[in-house]
């Protein structure tokens, strides 16, 4: 006991340190200034709303799964850049490079495990966000606007796992991404160019994996960030999540 | 700040409850909540491995080829239908529809579907039903045909039982008619996906997972 108050003690010295106080610009959070402060006064929790219902904090409220999805989405990103620096978007060296996960990279089982994992759970997470969210009548007024961001969010994610799943270039993963690709071929007059465009050329093949490469890792990720970014700010801008007064 | 959920009357409700500061009580339940997804997503991790098959060889086509399996409910579709069909156009009508729930749900009490037992409501369900029941038979699409019929009865169900005591029945009886297109399609889905995963030899012919 004696070890916590000295660490207390301690932390309340940093907490008065000239480079503390430069950095967060304000006390700590012990009243509602303070606590209010340390949500706007911060980059990444100034688009969440200040104050929150009690009601909407229940777990049956949302199961947290918009939360889970973002969480995923965050273990999906340092994993995969993490995936990055042991991959070539190349052929055949994709494979090979699987293989070295395997066998040579320490913890690379984990880490492809890991990535995979949460990629499955991430699709799951959003389908299942969604599907709750219009049983508890989350998308209406004034709600409306932040539905259809969360439906291109679910449009992202699908993406996102569709591009990354022909980067191991394994069959499983050709033959998926040849399986998909040609339904686009089916779109009236645009199918053959948007195949055309997205392939590289008309079979899957180098420049196929390197598009879905760039896909996967550039701009869909950005993508994602900037409608995540959107969908967080509605949240508060349109007046918080939607509670209902009954707990049926 | 302006309200109007289901089972609310339209007039505007100021608050719903007491509120809470979102620091710390936001964000504590995150963490906790990052935390255990953190601790799930490792375990299972150490014992489930992905997969990874042989070298790409586009002369090898494994049979049948199936794709990611959130894409298998599409995959059964093309089955039945034609590509513009199942391809195109019903991905394109789901994106479509879910974009516009917000914009069309003009139910916004949330009334149930039978609350005034309508006549003229049944015959309409009874119309679609009939022509969805025809129109997926003619293309011998079963997978979808089975879902549709489960929970085409179980709507009908409260218009026949209003005054039954069930729970279930009592609570089928509430829902509002967009709860029941919304429910007719993830029972779709949900029937296209898993048959599409497991249940789906070579050539698509039907197999069962233990076979």
């Amino acid at each position: 006991m004696a070890t916590t108050a000295w660490t207390h003690e301690r932390l309340e010295q940093l907490r008065q340190t000239r480079v503390w106080r430069s950095i967060f610009r304000r006390g700590p959070a012990r009243t509602n200034r303070t606590r209010s402060l340390a949500v706007f006064g911060n980059l990444g929790l100034h688009m969440l709303p200040v104050k929150v219902r009690e009601k909407s904090l229940s777990v049956r409220a949302t199961y947290y799964l918009g939360s889970i999805s973002f969480f995923l989405f965050v273990v999906l990103t340092l994993t995969g850049i993490l995936l990055m620096f042991y991959y070539h978007p190349a052929v055949p060296d994709a494979y090979r490079d699987m293989k070295d996960l395997i066998y040579v990279v320490s913890n690379g089982v984990f880490l492809r495990n890991l990535h995979r994992l949460a990629a499955q759970a991430m699709v799951v997470a959003v389908f299942w966000h969604m599907f709750h969210v219009f049983y508890r009548g989350g998308y209406k007024p004034p709600h409306e606007f932040n539905w259809v961001v969360g439906v291109g969010l679910l449009l992202v994610t699908l993406f996102l796992s569709y591009t990354g799943y022909l980067l191991p270039w394994d069959q499983l993963a050709f033959w998926a991404i040849t399986v998909g690709t040609n339904i686009i071929s089916y779109v009236p007059v645009l199918g053959r160019p948007i195949r055309f465009l997205l392939l590289g050329g008309h079979i899957i093949g180098q420049n196929a994996l390197l598009r879905f490469y760039v896909l996967h890792c550039v701009i869909l990720p950005l993508a994602a960030v900037g409608l995540i970014a959107i969908h967080f700010w509605r949240i508060q801008k349109d007046g918080g999540l939607t509670v209902r007064d009954d707990h049926d | 700040m302006v309200f109007i959920t289901r089972k609310m009357s339209a007039k505007v409700k100021e608050e719903t409850g007491p509120q809470l500061m979102s620091f710390p009580h936001v964000i504590l339940r995150e963490a906790i909540a990052f935390q255990l997804l953190a601790i799930v997503l490792v375990v299972l991790s150490l014992f489930w491995d992905a997969p990874l098959e042989q070298l790409a060889n586009p002369l090898l086509t494994p049979n049948p080829a199936k794709a990611p399996w959130y894409f298998l409910g599409l995959q059964e579709l093309l089955h039945y239908f034609p590509p513009l069909v199942a391809g195109v156009l019903l991905p394109t009508l789901v994106v479509l529809g879910l974009v516009v729930i917000p914009y069309f749900d003009i139910n916004i009490e949330g009334e149930p579907l039978w609350a005034h037992r309508s006549p003229r409501r049944l015959q309409i369900y009874l119309g679609v039903f009939a022509g969805l029941f025809v129109l997926l038979a003619l293309y011998d699409a079963w997978t979808v045909l089975v879902p549709t019929v489960l929970v085409g009865a179980l709507g009908l169900l409260p218009y026949f039982n209003l005054t039954s005591n069930s729970r279930f029945l009592k609570f089928l009886g509430s829902r509002p008619l967009p709860w029941w297109v919304m429910t007719w399609f993830i029972a779709v889905a949900l029937t296209l996906t898993a048959v599409g995963t497991f249940f789906r030899g070579p050539g698509w012919s039907w197999v069962w997972p233990w076979s």
